[in-house]
């Protein structure tokens, strides 16, 4: 029923969900009919939208980000075309650029650094002169402290530096001082005092060398000898020369001046118009002048001579320590060489200076002279015609006469009649006078050229000469510097070397030595338990043999007394089985024998440790020992008497137990009859199960001693039979039980006091 | 002693046929006196329901042992 219903339900549920399929069905077809169209299109249309919408956002910021272009290009196959289509090449000079930055770095970095060092050189060419600084002399200090320093440590050449800018300030103090005692001030005094401040700076600066190189060269012991003898001399000279030179600059820098101011004053005294008291005023100066030029001409040449002479003593000098060739010595050499130059060069252009306003003045003077020797002429020739006028006639203008005037006008013209002579002379031998002039200007010219050119070349050469030594001296210094270097990584590598071989040979050793030690160590530990181990080995053998031996002993004396303690207990166990055996034997006729529990009791006491005898002894039953057993005799009897209800209810048993069945059993026990005792045969067959049989048999074993198979006869009767004997059976079984025990004891008792006997 | 229930039981079984065979002559004549006008067959009906109940007690009291409501409490 159960299966109908759920069949039904089933049925009406598929017809219901069909129906709603078919609902279904037709309303999507419903819409799909009317929308089909639109919504695939729809579906077109925005599939389209999103693909366009992300083309156009991955270009628009491709367009942004480089980076991600490059990356989409190099993902996307044709992106690079598309995107080099929408927004044009993609920018690779990014990577060019830095490439060439990259290229560009390195030499910027080396003009850089060059560029550094330059200016580091000029930093310090810069910083190094002291606060009065002239171009001309600005570098050659610097480069003489530059020189410096390639031998000195940093600090003393900032000490250098201190006492170089203390030195020359004090002599930037000194200077002016003694300057300004010569003459007036003018530029070119103050230059002259700047060229001397140089120059005395450079001499404090070579005289600062040595003193600190002295202390130096005892430090580093890189001089064979000291060069201080040499510095001294070539410091000394120096000074010597730098102030012959100075001198002889300044003389003829007062020379000149004492010229030029005679010349102008020449010039002014020539062609002024002034009155007679300043004329006078004037010839008086210009004398003064012209006494000022030529002392000073003369201290200017006593100058130079001596500045000369110091020149040649440095000269000397420097070649004498030249010749001594001391290597710390050659910067001071050098040093010495350019002063020497420039104080020769300064003294050169001087001496020009001078030479050029000589010139012009001897032009001055001889136009001045000319221009004297006329007027000397013309008074002359006023004063031979017109004897009466005096000296200052130019005041008289107004006391001459008509003829005086006449005269004068006369004399006038014949004057300018000559002198039209003179110039129509002088015209004709213009050309001829030119040339003479010209070619001795030209001589001039060349003459002075080659003068010009001499001293220049000369200069030049110099000049080339001192920057070869000073090329050379830095190069040296350099490979020196460099040759040290290697020395000290050479020195370093040995001392590696040494010590890492070093370092190898100890391993070595050590391991050998170790090596030798472990072994030795070995052989003792070896020999030293093998003795051990031998006398342990005697010891443990003697030691067993002892302990054998008294083990034997102690077990033979063991077992003596267990044989005896086994004696013992096997005549305690014997006497107290038959003290058992007694007990049963008091069984009376109808009465059962005492309780054997005391008997049984001091069985088990007398064999507590023999588990055999004390098995038998809880194997004696319970009743047994409470109330005893029956004796054969009596169990007999009782049978007897048992025997005949047997019989008469030999035919009840379960399924047969009316009353009438006991009438009809107790009637064939009356009627049947069989052998009173018949012996059972050996082997009981089907039929010698019948119980009359069976009883017969069991009263002949019974009669015949034979307990234990009678009641195995019995055993065999079933029914009310059984039943009627079943007491019987257990009184015969717990005296069979207690009999065998008994006897099993007693057997045991026997067989354990013969084994403990010992054989005398 | 089991031997000796047999005749136990067969003492109680003539004990109580007697008995019961008195009470129910008794029964019969006091019936058949009282109830039954002096009829001899209460007497007779009595008397062998009494010596029936009689055989049965004994037949029940002999076969007791093979019951099982009885034998178990006896087996055990």
């Amino acid at each position: 029923m159960l299966r109908v219903c759920l069949r039904g339900v089933k049925a009406s549920a598929r017809k219901d969900c069909g129906r709603l399929r078919v609902i279904h069905l037709q309303q999507s077809r419903g819409y799909a009919s009317g929308g089909s169209s639109s919504g695939a299109s729809r579906v077109v249309f925005t599939g389209l939208l999103t693909v366009s919408g992300g083309i156009g956002g991955t270009v628009l910021y491709a367009n942004w980000d480089p980076k991600f272009r490059a990356a989409v290009e190099k993902n996307v196959p044709y992106s690079d075309w598309l995107l080099g289509l929408a927004l044009g090449p993609a920018p690779r000079d990014s990577g060019l650029p830095v490439r060439k930055r990259m290229e560009s770095i390195q030499p910027p970095s080396m003009m850089e650094k060059q560029k550094k060092t330059s200016k580091v050189k000029s930093g310090k060419e810069t910083a190094e002169p002291p606060a009065p600084e002239s171009s001309q002399a600005a570098p050659s200090p610097s480069m003489q402290g530059k020189m410096m320093e390639s031998i000195q440590p940093p600090s003393m050449m900032e000490k250098q530096k201190k006492t170089s800018k203390v030195k020359s300030g004090k002599e930037t103090a000194e200077p002016p001082a003694p300057e300004s005692s010569q003459a007036a001030p003018s530029p070119s005094m103050q230059e002259a005092s700047a060229e001397a401040t140089q120059i005395i700076s450079a001499i404090s600066e070579v005289q600062s060398v040595p003193a600190p190189c002295d202390s130096q060269a005892k430090g580093y012991h890189d001089v064979s000898f000291c060069p201080a003898a040499v510095s001294a001399s070539l410091e000394d000279s120096l000074a010597s020369t730098a102030q012959a030179t100075l001198q002889a600059i300044g003389a003829q820098e007062a020379a000149l001046q004492a010229i030029t101011l005679h010349t102008d004053k020449l010039k002014e005294a020539m062609e002024a118009e002034a009155p007679s008291e300043e004329k006078s005023t004037q010839w008086k100066d210009l004398e003064a002048a012209l006494a000022d030029r030529t002392t000073s001409m003369s201290d200017a040449k006593a100058a130079l001579l001596k500045a000369n002479e110091a020149l040649d003593a440095l000269k000397g000098v420097i070649d004498s320590s030249k010749g001594l060739k001391v290597p710390a010595a050659r910067p001071l050499v050098l040093a010495a060489e350019e002063n020497l130059h420039r104080m020769m060069v300064d003294l050169d252009k001087v001496v020009s200076k001078v030479q050029s306003a000589e010139s012009e003045a001897k032009i001055v003077a001889q136009y001045s002279e000319l221009v004297r020797e006329a007027k000397q002429q013309f008074q002359r020739e006023v004063s031979s015609l017109t004897p009466e006028i005096q000296a200052n006639w130019k005041g008289l203008a107004g006391k001459l006469s008509t003829d005086d005037l006449n005269a004068l006008i006369a004399h006038a013209h014949r004057r300018i009649d000559q002198l039209n002579r003179e110039l129509a002379e002088q015209r004709v031998r213009e050309k001829v006078h030119i040339q003479a002039a010209l070619e001795q200007q030209k001589l001039e010219d060349q003459r002075s050229l080659e003068n010009a050119v001499s001293s220049a070349l000369q200069h030049v050469k110099e000049e080339a000469r001192l920057e070869q030594e000073r090329k050379l001296a830095e190069l040296r210094e350099v490979i020196e510097a460099e040759m040290r270097t290697q020395l000290r990584r050479q020195a370093a590598a040995h001392t590696d070397h040494v010590r890492d071989v070093l370092k190898v040979q100890e391993q070595e050793l050590r391991a050998e030595a170790e090596q030798v030690l472990s072994s030795k160590m070995l052989e003792q530990e070896t020999r030293y338990r093998q003795l051990s181990q031998e006398q342990l080995d005697n010891f443990t053998l003697d030691m067993n043999a002892a302990y054998a031996r008294l083990k034997g002993v102690e077990e033979a004396i063991d077992s003596h007394v267990e044989a005896e303690a086994a004696a013992r207990k096997a005549h305690q166990l014997w006497l107290s089985v038959e003290a058992l055996n007694y007990a049963l034997k008091t069984a009376g006729a109808e009465s059962p024998s005492m309780p054997l529990e005391d008997a049984a009791e001091a069985v088990r006491a007398s064999c507590t440790d023999n588990d055999f005898a004390s098995a038998l002894a809880s194997a004696l039953p319970e009743e047994s020992l409470k109330r005893g057993v029956y004796s054969e005799a009596s169990l007999r009897a009782r049978f007897n008497a048992l025997r005949s209800l047997a019989r008469r209810v030999a035919l009840i048993d379960e399924s047969h137990n009316t009353l009438y069945q006991y009438f009809l059993s107790y009637l064939q026990a009356a009627l049947l009859f069989e052998k009173q005792q018949e012996a059972p045969p050996t082997q009981l067959r089907s039929e010698d199960l019948d119980p009359f049989k069976l009883l017969s048999y069991a009263s002949y074993c019974l009669e015949h001693g034979d307990l234990e198979l009678a009641a195995k006869l019995v055993n065999q009767l079933r029914g009310e039979a059984r039943r009627v004997v079943e007491d019987w059976l257990t009184e015969a079984r717990l005296t069979l039980e207690t009999r065998q025990a008994a006897s099993l004891l007693a057997a045991y008792a026997n067989a354990a006091g013969l084994g403990s006997t010992q054989v005398p | 002693m089991s031997e000796k229930e047999l005749g136990k039981k067969w003492d109680r079984c003539l004990a109580d046929g007697v008995t019961k065979l008195g009470t129910g002559l008794g029964l019969g004549i006091v019936f058949s006196v009282l109830f039954f006008k002096r009829r001899t067959w209460p007497i007779t009906l009595f008397s062998g329901a009494g010596l029936g109940m009689a055989y049965a007690n004994c037949q029940n009291d002999l076969r007791s042992h093979y019951l099982p409501h009885r034998s178990q409490k006896q087996e055990l």
